[in-house]
């Protein structure tokens, strides 16, 4: 496959193998964040690890957006589209996260809720278009990646008088969760994870550029090399954050050259400012309340905000007692040291929220890296 | 006024009603005008509640599959030849020579009679170039919004030569596991037909009859283990299917699994992984090691086959994990699929 293949070249990724093994310094540990879930993904899949030398550990982050999607909202969603009688539109890998009462989205389907699976909210836009008479609710979740699109629905809508539509946003910003793990007792205190550097997301940072995280290199002195999502980009980015770990340099760099920019997206990020403002504190799955974490739709908007349209309350929901996800999240333990992995959490029970997408650290290492760790 | 005269269906115009299903004149009709005007032949005309079928020397295998798929028709088939390779299939892939099928149709109030006709033409021409026979059949009409247009139910009947034993259970350690072709090519067509998703190059099914495959197979002699065609679930399913049921482990060598770029985009676009996509033709063969070039070499000299590699072998794995060698150099597991693929949204 043209411009794929030629980032999945295992000849070109044998070569950085061996530039890692050759610079990784055998009395160092070095200990890695992707943020992503897509990287996450990305390494499980191509089965990166058996290409790294024992010493160099990726810890998988919190940059799923399936993932920290908390219960509560996950059960406005379904409030709406079983209590309320909209259509719900979402995208597909929310359908099966877990929320209250032994619901999901495609189990409150199966009881009667009209959710529809969309591809984009244009798709939501196109099917308040043609049901006039009902509510058509956009689920819209994700990251700065997905913001964009939203917006453009948000205007599009107000362009339209589209008066049937509206949205649940529950848009989730980058920064604020890295500074959040980095700012956790664990990291900063307790010295319990050690954490060297961080692989800055793809799609996220094709929008906000690499600026945003030049305050991590900074503030905390960590490393932050921005990568692509194919595994050679995952392994280029290892590299060259082996390189300045043994430099003692933490600095920006850049790997994704061919889509990141330092400013980013300046028109996609005047559309978000246009529509969103910032939330005070937002809950994530895994991390808690996490301050200025997260985007509401501005007044302007308000007509078209689903939280004010059918006055919904949020109410938070906790995981279950014994889920390890949010010190999964924080790097502070591995999947398999969860009670509940593999047991009672699988990819098709899912218990907590690592497990839910593919994304997901649980999810990738018991889809893709069990063999690893047979029980 | 003319005694025996029927005003003939309207095929062009025409759409299923209640009276369809109700026993009396109006379904006596619609067997006698559409299904058996295309699905007729000596066995369907013996015209009772069951057909009498010849026994046959050997053994019988039978079995049965129920089709539902949105849309009917999509590039490369329609519901109607489905029905027919699917349970043409499930019978060759044991080995057996398919002879005989059912058809049940369950049709939905309103559905157009052009489009009835259109997919029973289609099963008759499947059944036609297959080699087989609809011996009998039933229809049901259910009220408007109870059923997707039409569901269709096949049971095959094949006959299994003494001799030939395959079995999910047969595969050893050190077999070769072979696949006849791209895989994911169904399941493709109809997901970008489903959500509306254009390509330049429309993906095509690869919806088929394999028992003229199966058959040169058998025929060649080789020593054989199993057979599969990896439906829903794709490859992944099947091969986990395989390592359960025979206590092994597996390892494929991604490089080897052929894949059209096509479907490989289409995939990469939603974020599915092409092991996991259905197809409708396409075969899994674990055989010896010693006759896994003969065996590669009989099918590639089938029309079916010409895309055919060795794409694994068996292991000896007490947990029964399917591992792969990625083209990347990493090693990962297979897994069977939880629930139905979703595309990710990132």
């Amino acid at each position: 496959m043209k411009f794929v293949d030629e980032f999945r070249d295992g000849a070109l990724a044998q070569g950085i193998a061996r530039a890692i093994h050759a610079e990784a310094q055998p009395h160092r540990r070095y200990a890695f964040m992707e943020f992503c879930g897509g990287h996450t993904h990305a390494i499980a899949r191509y089965g990166i690890p058996d290409l790294l030398p024992a010493h160099v550990r990726m810890i998988h982050g919190p940059g799923c957006p399936v993932c920290v999607l908390p219960i509560g909202r996950i059960d406005l969603a379904i409030y709406l589209a079983v209590k309320r009688g909209v259509i719900l539109c979402t995208y597909g890998d929310t359908l099966r996260v877990p929320a209250s009462d032994g619901l999901s989205l495609l189990r409150a389907k199966a009881q009667g809720g009209d959710i529809r699976m969309i591809y984009s909210p244009e798709d939501a836009l196109r099917i308040a278009r043609d049901n006039p008479k009902r509510e058509v609710v956009l689920f819209a979740i994700g990251f700065e990646t997905t913001t964009p699109p939203t917006a453009v629905a948000l205007m599009g809508a107000e362009r339209e008088g589209l008066d049937n539509f509206s949205v649940l946003c529950c848009h989730v910003l980058t920064p604020a969760a890295i500074a959040h793990i980095l700012d956790s007792p664990e990291v900063r205190d307790l010295g319990l994870v050690s954490l060297d550097g961080f692989i800055g997301p793809a799609h996220v940072s094709t929008i906000i550029g690499s600026q945003p995280y030049e305050f991590f290199a900074e503030e905390y002195r960590k490393p932050v090399v921005i990568a692509g999502f194919e595994p050679l980009d995952v392994m280029q980015a290892i590299l060259m954050l082996v390189r300045q770990v043994n430099a003692g340099r933490f600095a920006v760099e850049n790997e994704f050259t061919r889509a990141v920019s330092r400013a980013g997206n300046r028109r996609a990020q005047a559309l978000v400012v246009e529509c969103f403002e910032l939330r005070k504190h937002f809950e994530w799955r895994g991390l808690g309340e996490v301050p200025y974490s997260a985007l509401k739709i501005r007044e302007r908007f308000a007509r078209f905000d689903a939280e004010a349209r059918f006055d919904l309350a949020y109410q938070p929901a906790p995981d279950h007692k014994a889920c390890a996800c949010g010190a999964i999240l924080r790097g502070v333990k591995q999947p398999i040291d969860c009670t509940l992995f593999g047991t009672i959490c699988t990819p098709d029970t899912p218990m907590g929220s690592c497990m839910v997408s593919s994304e997901g650290a649980c999810a990738a290492h018991y889809t893709y890296g069990r063999h690893r760790s047979p029980a | 006024m003319k005694t025996d005269y029927t005003r003939p269906l309207d095929l062009k115009h025409g759409h299923i009603d209640m009276n369809h299903g109700g026993g009396g004149r109006a379904m006596q009709q619609l067997i006698r005008e559409l299904f058996a005007k295309h699905l007729g032949n000596d066995l369907l005309a013996q015209g009772n509640d069951g057909t009498v079928l010849p026994v046959q020397p050997g053994r019988l295998v039978m079995s049965t599959d129920s089709h539902v798929i949105t849309p009917l028709f999509f590039p490369g088939g329609d519901i109607g030849a489905l029905a027919v390779h699917g349970t043409v299939n499930d019978v060759a892939v044991m080995g057996a020579t398919p002879l005989w099928l059912s058809a049940g149709f369950i049709l939905e109030e309103g559905f157009p009679l052009a489009d009835l006709e259109r997919i029973v033409q289609s099963m008759a021409a499947a059944a036609h170039g297959a080699g087989v026979q609809i011996v009998t059949g039933d229809t049901q009409v259910v009220e408007r919004g109870k059923a997707d247009g039409v569901f269709i139910t096949t049971t095959g009947v094949g006959v299994l030569l003494d001799g030939v034993n395959l079995s999910g259970a047969h595969a050893r350690p050190g077999d070769a596991v072979l696949i006849s072709g791209t895989i994911g090519d169904h399941g493709m067509a109809i997901m970008s037909q489903r959500e509306n998703l254009q390509f330049a190059a429309p993906i095509v099914s690869d919806s088929a009859a394999l028992n003229g495959l199966t058959a040169a197979l058998i025929a060649s002699g080789t020593e054989l283990r199993l057979m599969r065609d990896p439906t829903r679930g794709g490859l992944a399913a099947t091969l986990n299917e395989i390592a359960q049921q025979s206590r092994c482990g597996m390892t494929l060598m991604e490089a080897a699994i052929p894949i059209q770029p096509a479907v490989e985009g289409a995939c990469e676009l939603l974020g599915l992984d092409p092991l996991n996509i259905a197809n409708e033709g396409k075969l899994i063969v674990v055989c010896a090691a010693a006759s896994a070039e003969a065996t590669l070499q009989t099918l590639r000299a089938h029309p079916l086959g010409r895309n055919a590699a060795q794409i694994g072998s068996i292991t000896d794995d007490p947990h029964h994990f399917v591992q792969m060698q990625t083209r990347f150099g990493g090693r990962r597991m297979v897994d069977w699929l939880s629930g139905e693929p979703l595309p990710r949204i990132c």
